[in-house]
């Protein structure tokens, strides 16, 4: 079976908050099962949670061949409903090599979807578990939801090395999420950078943790200092703090930091991970070929007959620089978006979300805040109201500016390098 | 502070819960208690940020710290 979990026997796979345990051997079980009722090439919808229901339901649409769109099972109804009618769960038959499709980072409500291979699934996840050296001692407890691509690939790399994840959908704001994690003894964590801001306002680093050994960070940049200073502590404590940067549309991961020369180049990506390789092209951007890079988007239901477009080739979008070691850093990006607690944001989509309430609108924004410039007063609630509930993020990620006019340059076009600087 | 952290009414404010509205989530969580130690020139130990689970509940942790209502 994929992952090899039926060769794990009695281990244990997952042990959930409510306190449920489940070996391998059960696991697989519960798996087959479920597999049974699923139709080899027509599309499914899971409704994720960081539950065993979820995770059978996943891998039991994985054993069976049908490919799965993994969703945010909070989710607002609308949104699921008009996923539905556009691609139609149940009936959509699909491309053979399709395996499972993800959001692009879940943010602005938009429908469109990476396309991923087993193939792409199984490599991303032996390249991490050989560079995070995951080995059936792990512990991972679940930081982040299993339909976000770092969130996935955490469960996935572990569950290919036979470990035991501790699976909850409690946060570290909860006294029950850390009850939780020191019951168990988790040995890692995981945060895109806004956890590891929030962690160190926590005053993480005076707790006493002495099962966890290796703590990761993707989706996004850490502030440098903010990330020297896990470092520093982390070498103090004999733990690891391990720098990533990754895509969707590389199945989740593209580099790490190696841990010895963490410190050393802090404000760097690291290295493409094992069997990935990174490149510039002429303008600066940074490109990354390995057997993890997804075959391409889908936008309609039609397109999850197509093959691979991207034959392996990816270009992320950001642009970067590398040393003379060969380490990468992330200098800019090419397009218009902002990570807003790991989940990217284009700029231009907000906009449009905003558009039906006034044209008179532009965005800005930066890592974990953006801001609608809007023209007229008293729509601040209405605005933070729809973003919210069309993007699923708290309404604190958005605020409203009104100003006079929304500046344009000579060409006509909006100018959002001024507006930037009235954020 | 809650009703402003969170957008909503004050007469929401009551009995009001982590996770009972979608604005407490975790990031709702850590802006109330950055908004709290601001407005009231305190630090919160780990162990009060995380048993902030209700409006009441952080009543009486503010209370320790020596804020009166």
């Amino acid at each position: 079976m994929l992952f090899g979990i039926d060769t794990y026997g009695l281990q244990l796979a997952i042990i959930a908050d409510d306190g449920r345990r489940l070996t391998y051997a059960e696991l697989a079980e519960l798996v087959q099962e479920k597999a049974k009722s699923l139709q080899r090439g027509v599309l499914q919808f899971c409704m994720c949670r960081n539950t065993v229901e979820s995770i059978v339901e996943y891998l039991a649409c994985l054993e069976a061949g049908a490919p799965v769109v993994l969703l945010d099972a909070t989710k607002d109804a609308e949104t699921i409903e008009n996923l539905r009618q556009i691609y139609r769960p149940g009936e959509t038959r699909c491309h053979a090599d399709l395996a499972v499709c993800l959001t692009t980072s879940g943010s602005t409500g938009s429908p469109k979807l990476v396309r991923l291979t087993l193939k792409n699934i199984l490599a991303n996840a032996e390249s991490i578990a050989e560079y995070l050296r995951i080995d059936n001692n792990e512990r991972p407890i679940t930081m982040l939801p299993m339909y976000y691509s770092y969130g996935l690939s955490i469960i996935n790399s572990h569950l290919l090395k036979g470990a035991t994840i501790l699976l909850t959908d409690k946060t570290y704001a909860q006294r029950e999420f850390w009850n939780f994690l020191r019951t168990y003894e988790a040995t890692s964590m995981s945060g895109v950078p806004y956890t590891w801001e929030m962690l160190r306002r926590l005053r993480f680093m005076r707790m006493d943790l002495p099962s966890v050994k290796t703590m990761t960070q993707a989706g996004g940049k850490l502030n440098a200092d903010i990330a020297l200073e896990y470092i520093r502590w982390a070498k103090t404590q004999n733990k690891q703090f391990i720098v990533m940067y990754g895509q969707t549309e590389a199945t989740a991961r593209m580099s790490y930091l190696p841990w010895e020369s963490a410190e050393e180049k802090s404000a760097s990506i690291g290295i493409a991970i094992p069997r990935g390789t990174f490149s510039l092209a002429e303008d600066g951007e940074l490109i990354y070929e390995g057997a993890n890079v997804s075959m391409g988007y889908a936008e309609c239901a039609e397109d999850l007959l197509k093959g691979d477009e991207n034959h392996g080739v990816l270009h992320t979008g950001d642009m970067a620089r590398v040393d003379e070691d060969g380490f990468y850093y992330i200098v800019g990006r090419k397009k218009r978006f902002v990570k807003v607690w790991g989940n990217r944001c284009n700029l231009d989509q907000i906009e449009q979300l905003v558009k039906p309430i006034t044209t008179s609108c532009a965005c800005a924004g930066v890592d974990d805040h953006i801001t609608v410039f809007v023209t007229q007063e008293g729509l601040e609630k209405e605005i933070k109201n729809l973003l919210s509930a069309k993007t699923g993020l708290n309404p604190i990620a958005f605020a409203v500016k009104v100003i006079a006019a929304i500046p344009v340059k000579e060409s006509g076009k909006i100018d959002y390098q001024l507006l930037q600087t009235w954020i | 502070m809650f009703a402003e952290t969170f957008g909503i009414e004050e007469a929401q404010v009551a009995g009001l819960k982590y996770q009972a509205i979608e604005q407490w989530d975790s990031v709702g969580h850590m802006t109330l208690v950055a908004a709290i130690e601001d407005a009231f020139e305190i630090e919160m130990d780990t162990d009060d940020i995380i048993d902030m689970s209700s409006f009441e509940k952080a009543q009486e942790i503010v209370a320790k710290y020596g804020v009166a209502f």
